[in-house]
Order: structure tokens, then sequence, then C-alpha cells
């Protein structure tokens, strides 16, 4: 471990004062676009995976004229293999409330929510005592803010922004047609900053140690530190904060078990890396960007079933309200087995490769646009084992 | 303000308005972009994504139902990507569904089947993944099969019972590839709150929900020698009997159906327009009742506003949702109920005929009336009243079964007896028809001179707003009717059954402001009911409502109350309105529901 080759990071969990909410204190006496600039200056993009530019969707929900805003924190941590907020949110959980509050400051949102997973519920008793806190702050800080847990019932689908506030409106947790974009119609079509758990607590950083310090860490294009959630064939599961940038040799290396034969990188929606390809592979917005799932398969592992398990759980996840989600999961899953299974020959993978890319052309939202991720690069990557 | 934006569209530019959808401004410049969850009654959905369409600059497609144009945009609707994606998405359409289309009620007028053979799409280019579960067809109810196995899932009926008749009979359960339209736990649709209306029906772009035939049972009853078989045709029927055969919307066929009926071997092809001018003298003596009642006995137990009663899929909304209010309701049955009563007891009785061997049939543009047949509480006549309800789409498939040439065939008149209609009792077809006919007979029998509208036209209480409503003032009543002097009567219509329940919720509140009110299940009423043919929008609708207005003003006789055969039946058998004999066969009363 001491000659390691990643760098790492430590401002997610580092310095908890569990009673202080310092930082919320002095970031609201600063003027918002002091703020909001700073935030533009880290470089920091979200970090559930999609990667949008934070400090620009905070300025443009600022900027928007509406009798109410909100500020939602999405916590409904179901990509598979990703278990990093989970550590976010038993570890520091006032860093997320005092980012929220520092987020409701600078749009002029006077309401927050953190939409928790369903299998989080146990967190609730110590997240209330925590809201306590947080409330007794904003008292003494004059802040009109307040914040409300929402519990999701369990479907992954919920985790898409839009289904998430369909979720806490009281509807089917179903994806909206975009545009709008949650920043003008977002929870209850007012405009709203939905950010995941760790986009929050890092912007809470961002305040307490400078935009100059954060850029430092990372590359270019992909600023900061991350929280990656290791698991499967490695001795070493678990949590860590890592700069962006590091190539995934180095990362293997490192958390790998000796035989490590392929990483899948952003979890079942996230693309799947052989071992040819480690050291040319980057982690970051230059490379494959990632939530943080990192899953890594050794030799012993059937890329088949590995891919069959993505796509039953992709078959049971969607919505089910778009065509080509719905029935193309299931053609996927179906298909792949029939080929295994010699009713149809190994031609139809082309005809499954080219139905991936009207999914991703043509799915409503993000999770049907991404199972071609997966799909492709196990296909492209094991057709060997996909045929025999 | 609205702005207007400039953009492009395979290279042609448009103007539109800005909020547009890319789908409206294509067909603004005469390019036609499929759709199947898309309906021109409902909200955007966005689920199916046939629609899809590039958007430069754009990394993905966009649905072009669910995506406002924007000023500049560039788009191109027809390109090898596009079209490769719409086959892929028919494709997997198809593959879910049951394509045995060669049996399909709705073959032929099936828009999965017509875009899925325009694009050329290969039925084996997937494996199928029709569920097991899927092909358990629901028949329990009287008006509705519903073919899971034929569900595209694009929420169209979803989105009808919700938005237009905020009944939400049938909703999205589950998710994934478990996903389907289900009703509350799934149960048989005649247990759970569903109205008959048939709006899903009529909305659905498939054969997964159809209207229960009953043509067979017709073709039966008329093989057979011992039976009498009476038929009655719905003034909504007469407009649109035309469309399955190619004719244009809004063509007035009266003549022809009666006349295609005849070939079909019917004893007697009679008019429900009948029942409607006998309705009227029913339903308007009752309202004139309550009125005296009121005024001149000082009985406030008296329900104001009357409501009509003439829609059956809004008597079951009302049971159901309001079951503490039925009293407003006019216990007349609705035409089709009196008709049936009056064929196996006056009709049977003029003709010397045993009434068991007549079989009534009713011709409807509406799903409900399958279900009001078999109601319990209607076999005044000692029979079922009314055998089977069929409805105008059936009509037009047993006249093709009977290979009818209905573009050549000579037009005919109505049998007599009961075949006499006025043009009261054909505005029926159209939402505030009833009200029309209604206040023009009320009126003239309280003041003893015809509406002051010109023409007998009552244009207020006509169009398409969901709730309408009128006043007229009587003055210089009669002397019986004197009680009524300088009274300003309220009316109100209402349809669709989300209008209804605004006009319900204020009466339940205690501020409904009207006398009477017309409600009808179907949005543009029986005209657009769930029994007509599709498709359906409003454009279609108003087409309709202009071809039933024309009927009213091109017949000899206007006024329900000039009805000579109405005359007769009081005369002859009936006695007196609201008399005894009437009360045993025309009028009704009602059951309360539950909610669930």
């Amino acid at each position: 471990m001491n000659q390691s080759k990643l760098k790492r990071s430590d401002i997610i969990f580092g310095k908890y004062t569990p009673t202080d909410y310092n930082v919320l204190e002095k970031t609201v006496k600063r003027p918002p676009e002091e703020i909001i600039s700073d935030i533009i200056k880290s470089g920091i993009r979200g970090r559930g995976g999609a990667g949008f530019p934070t400090g620009l969707k905070w300025k443009y929900a600022a900027t928007l004229k509406s009798d109410e805003k909100y500020v939602v924190c999405n916590a409904d941590e179901g990509e598979p293999g990703t278990f990093k907020d989970r550590e976010i949110l038993l570890r520091v959980p006032r860093k997320i409330f005092s980012g929220m509050a520092i987020c409701g400051y600078v749009i002029g949102a006077k309401k927050g929510f953190l939409y928790l997973r369903g299998e989080y519920a146990f967190m609730l008793p110590q997240l209330y005592k925590d809201l306590e806190i947080l409330d007794a702050k904003l008292k003494e800080l004059a802040l009109d803010f307040s914040i409300e847990i929402r519990l999701g019932s369990g479907a992954y689908v919920c985790g898409e922004e839009t289904a998430l506030f369909e979720s806490m409106e009281g509807y089917r947790g179903e994806p909206r047609n975009k545009p709008p974009y949650p920043v003008v119609a977002g929870f209850r079509n007012k405009p709203t900053v939905i950010n995941n758990v760790e986009t929050i607590v890092t912007a809470q950083t961002i305040c307490k140690i400078g935009p100059e310090d954060y850029a430092n860490l990372g590359t270019t294009d992909s600023r900061g530190s991350k929280l990656f959630s290791v698991s499967g064939d490695t001795p070493i599961p678990g949590v860590y904060e890592l700069e962006l940038g590091m190539t995934l040799a180095d990362f293997v290396e490192e958390y790998g078990d000796g035989d490590t034969k392929a990483v899948q990188v952003g979890g079942a929606s996230g693309f799947c890396v052989p071992r040819k390809k480690f050291a040319e592979t980057i982690i970051g917005f230059e490379g494959i960007p990632t939530g943080g799932s990192m899953m890594l398969f050794n030799n012993k592992r059937s890329m088949y079933h590995v891919l069959q398990n993505f796509l039953e759980f992709f078959c049971e996840e969607s919505c089910g309200q778009c065509t080509p989600c719905r029935i193309g999961t299931q053609q996927l899953r179906d298909g792949l087995k029939a080929i295994k299974d010699k009713v149809k020959d190994e031609d139809y993978l082309e005809t499954l490769l080219g139905l991936t890319e009207t999914m991703k052309l043509s799915a409503k939202c993000g999770l049907g646009q991404s199972v071609a991720n997966a799909f492709k690069s196990i296909v492209e990557n094991f057709t060997e084992e996909m045929v025999y | 303000m609205e702005q207007l934006i400039q953009l492009t569209i395979d290279n042609i530019p448009v103007e539109v308005i800005e909020g547009t959808t890319i789908l409206d401004a294509a067909k603004k410049i005469g390019v036609k972009i499929p759709t199947l969850c898309h309906h021109e009654d409902l909200c955007v959905a966005g689920n199916c994504r046939i629609c899809v369409v590039e958007v430069q600059g754009q990394r993905n497609l966009s649905a072009s139902c669910a995506t406002p144009a924007t000023n500049g945009m560039v788009i191109k609707t027809n390109t090898p990507k596009i079209r490769k994606t719409r086959r892929d998405l028919l494709g997997l359409l198809v593959s879910e569904h049951n394509t045995q289309c060669t049996t399909c009620y709705r073959s032929m007028n099936c828009e999965l089947q017509l875009l899925a053979s325009e694009y050329n799409v290969d039925n084996n280019i997937f494996l199928s993944v029709l569920k097991e579960s899927d092909k358990k067809i629901d028949r329990s109810s009287y008006s509705i099969e519903k073919d899971p196995s034929k569900c595209i899932r694009c929420q169209r009926c979803v989105r009808t019972c919700s938005e237009l008749q905020g009944v939400n009979a049938l909703t999205v359960a589950h998710r994934g590839e478990h996903m389907r339209i289900e009703t509350f736990m799934d149960l048989p649709l005649n247990e759970v709150v569903c109205t008959n209306c048939g709006q899903c029906v009529n909305r659905c772009p498939t054969g997964a929900l159809t209207e229960r035939r009953y043509f067979d049972f017709l073709w039966d009853a008329i093989g057979d020698p011992t039976k009498h078989v009476v038929m009655n045709t719905a003034p909504a029927t007469r407009v649109v009997i035309g469309e399955a055969f190619g004719m244009p919307v809004g063509t007035r066929v009266t003549g022809k159906m009666v006349a295609a009926m005849k070939q079909l071997g019917m004893d007697s092809v009679l008019d429900t327009d009948f029942t409607a001018d006998l309705t009227i003298i029913e339903e308007g003596t009752e309202l004139l009742t309550r009125l005296k009642k009121l005024i001149v006995d000082g009985d406030k137990t008296q329900k104001f506003p009357m409501l009509t009663s003439c829609s059956p899929g809004w008597i079951k909304f009302i049971e159901h949702m309001y079951p503490d209010h039925l009293g407003h309701l006019s216990t007349c049955k609705s035409p089709q109920q009196m008709f049936g009563a009056l064929a196996k007891t006056y009709y049977a009785e003029k003709k010397g005929l045993d009434p068991k061997n007549i079989v009534s049939v009713a011709i409807m543009p509406c799903a409900a009336k399958k279900y009001e047949a078999n109601r319990p509480e209607m076999k005044a006549s000692g029979y079922q009243d009314v055998d089977a309800g069929l409805t105008s789409r059936e009509l037009s498939h047993m006249i093709k079964q009977a290979g009818i040439d209905f573009m050549r065939i000579e037009e005919k008149h109505y049998d007599s007896i009961m075949g006499e209609s006025t043009g009261a009792g054909v505005i029926f077809g159209a939402t505030g028809g009833v009200m029309e006919a209604a206040l023009r007979t009320v009126y003239e029998i309280v003041t003893g001179r015809e509406v002051p509208f010109k023409n007998l036209d009552i244009t207020p209480v006509r169009g398409m707003e969901g709730i309408r409503e009128a006043s007229i003032k009587l003055e210089n009543c009669v002397e019986a009717w004197k009680f009524l002097e300088g009274v300003e009567v309220k009316v109100a219509v209402a349809h669709g059954l989300l209008n209804a329940r605004k006009i319900m919720d204020q009466i339940a509140a205690g501020t409904s402001p009207y006398h009477f009110i017309e409600v009808m299940a179907c949005p543009g009423g029986c005209l657009g009911g769930g029994g007509q043919p599709i498709p359906t929008n409003e454009e279609i609708r108003k087409k309709r409502a202009q071809a039933i207005y024309e009927e009213d003003a091109n017949m000899p006789k206007r006024k329900s109350h000039d009805n000579e055969e109405v005359q007769l039946l009081y005369k002859e058998f009936l006695g007196e309105a609201n008399g005894h004999k009437s009360h045993e066969l025309l009028h009704t009363h009602y059951t309360k529901r539950n909610k669930v």
C-alpha cells in the first residue's frame, strides 16, 4: 500500500465536528453570487453519474424567478455496486444538511428534501436528531429554510430525478419528458436543484476549503476527488476517496486480487473494461465517468452471467412506460440466452447490438439509454463467453 | 403574449407559436409523424417513442409529441437512423403483442397493425415476450372486454379514464417487464368502479379494449322464425354509420341505415328518437311537477337541481361517486329502456304478439347501454326489456358481414308504430340536446308559446365547452302554470364525467344555482359515445354534432310534444304523463354503490 500510485484524498469524511455548523454559518454571510462563482471555479460536476456542472445548475436556479424553489438531495442510491452515499449518510450527515442549506440560501429556496432510499430507513432516527440541530442553527442564523426527509420504496428508477419528483408528489415513479429540466420545472413543477448526496457534501466542502484547493485535486477535465464503492473480487472492498484521473491499471493494482479480468465501472448502467484496456482507461470525464461503482471480476467469473444478472436487474427495474426500455431489456436478456442455448445463431448478437443503439437513441430516460453501455461493452469484449 | 418562432423541418421552414410541439409543427407543413401513445384529447405521454425525430445538436432522438419546438431548431423526421429506430420500436411492440391479427375485432382499424405494415416490420425479428398471464381475457363486464395480450401499454385508456372521466378504473400496475394496465387489484371489470362508458375503447389504438359483442346473439334471433326482432336506433347512430364505409365524418345516413337494417332481416326497424320524445314529455312533466310541489305546495324535500338520466355511464358514475345525491336524478328511464319496456307491452299488444317471442335490440352509440340493458330492475314488461344493446360499430360490422353495399343501398323509412320522431328527439345525440328538447317543450307548456329562439335553436346550450349554462325567463304563463310567472329557469349542461363531477361537487356543497342539468358521460354527448366509430377527436365530434343539428333542422316536426305517435301512445295506452302506467313502465330507481 505504501507504494500506491493512487492519490488518496480525505475531504469528504475528514474533519467532521459533530456539533458544528461553522461552514454553513460562515458561508451564508457571503453573497450568493460569490458562492456560485466558487462552485463554478472549483470545476465540480455532479457525482451521481451524469456529471452536469454543479455550479451552473445552481447559477441557473438562482436566476429564475419563482414563488417557490426547492433543493432536493438525491439519496436514492440504487445503482448496483454503489454504497458510497450510505457511508456519507451514516458518517457525515450534517455536511449534507448544511450543503443543502447553503444551496437553499444560494438559489433562494426555503424548502429542502432528502429523498432517502427505502432500504436506508434505519438511518432515520439519527438523521432526525441531526436535523434538529440544523433547525436550531438555522433559527440562530435567521435562515428561512427547512429540510424534510422522504422515503423511497425501493424502485431503482426513482433515482432518476424526474421519477423521484413524481414519487415525492405521490405518483407512480416514472420519468417525465424532458425538457423541461428540473432546474426549470422540478418538484411540483417549480425550479428545483437536485443533487446527489456526494455532490452536495462536496459543494459544502468547497465552501470550506475554497475552490482553488479543490481544483488542485484531480485532472483538468475531472476536477476533484470522488468516492468509489469498491466491490466484487477484491480483498479490500469498501468506500475510498480518490482523486479523479487515475488509470484503471493503477486502480486494479491496488484493489484487484491479482486475477482481475474485467472491471465494471459505473454499475449496471456503466461500462465493462477488460484487462487489455486497463492501462489506457482513465477514470474520469476524459475516460469513463462513474457514479463511483467499481466492480471487479476475476477469471473465475462468467461474463455471460454477469451480463445476464445486469439485464435481469433492468427487466425488473425499468419503470415499464416506454417501449425501448420495457421490451428492449427483455429482448436483450432473452436474446442472449437464446444465443447461448443455440436457439438463435451467433449473428443474432448483431441484431441485439443494433437494438441497444435504438434503446440509447430513443429511451425516455437515462435508465433505458444506458442499458446499452453494459451490454455493448461486455458483448464486444467477451463475445466468446456470450456465444459458447 | 404568443410569440412566434421559426424552425426547419425536413428542410422546410415553418413558423409556429412558442410551445407548439415538434409533432404539431410538422403537421402544419403536412409532415405526418407516426404516433401511438399520442391522442389529441389527452395529455402528452411520450412513452411509445414511435414519433422520435432528429434534432440537430442533440445526441439522442427526441419524441416529437413531447418536445416543444424552439426557435432555430433544425429537425429531420425521416432519416435512416429514424427509420431504423422506429422499425425496431415497432418490432418490440409486436414482440410483446398477440399478433393474431386475422381474427382481431380491430383488424384493419388498428394503429399498431397499420404502422407495423407501413414500416414492413419483420414479425420474427425479436423473440416473443408475450406473457402467459396476459392471455387471459376479461369478459366479466357486460360492456367492455379487456384483452391484455393486445395491449401496447400506451396508457391512452388510463389517461382517458383519469383526465376525461375522473373515474380511474384503469391504471398502470407493476413495473419493468411486468408493467401492465390493470383495474384496482386486478379485479374483473364488473367488480370495480367502472362506468362502462367505453371512452377507453374509443381511444385504444389496438384490440386490447373492445366492446363486448352481441351480434351473434342477434343473428341467432333473426334466424329464429319464432322470434320477432324489433330494433331501435339511437339518435347519434344515424350520423356515424357511414364512417365505417369510408364516407366523410358528419354524413347523415338515416335512410341508408334503416334500409340496411331491414335487409339484415329485422322484423321491425324503429326509432329510439320516438322514446327520446317520450322522455321529454315524461321528464318535462316531472320537472314541472317538482317545481309545482316546491312552489305551490311548499314541499322543501323536492330535489333541485333535477338531473337528466339518459346516459347510463353517468348513472353508474353518480351511483358510485355521489350515492347520497341520487334524489336529484330524474326517475325517467333512458330512451333505450323506455323503448324496451314498451316494445314488450304496448307494441306487442298493438301487433298482437306474445312478448316472450319479441327480441328487442337497441343500436346505440354507447358501451354502457349494454350494462343498462342487463340491469336487474329493467324488467318492467315482465321480461328483460332490452335483450341486447349493440354499438354503432357492431351494426357496421353486421352490415359488412351481410355483404350489404351500404354506399348503394336505397334509403328507407322507419316502420311504425314507435318509428315516428321529431328533431327534438334527434338532438339527444349531442351534448345539450336533451336540454334543448326539454326547453322547447316545457317552455311551450308553461307559456303557450314557442321558445324565444330563432328557428327553435337554443344556441346557448349547444357547443363543446365542458360545462355550459343558460337561463330562460317564464313570462305570460298560461293559467295552469301561473305560479311560475317571472321565474328564471336556470339550466346547465355538462359532458364528460370530469365535468359531471364539478357539477356534482357543487350540488353536494349546496351551492348549485340550477334548476335542471343535463349530464352526458361522454365528451360531446352520445355522438362521442363509447360505441361510436374509432377514431374520435374534437374535430370529429364537432362534425358529428353539426350533422345532428342539420338532421334536426330538416325534420318536419321539431318539438317532442308534436310527435303524433307519442300522443297516440298516451291516448291509447299510457293515459297521462307521469301517470300510473308511466311510472310502472317508464320510470326507475337507482342503487347506492361503493366508491371502491
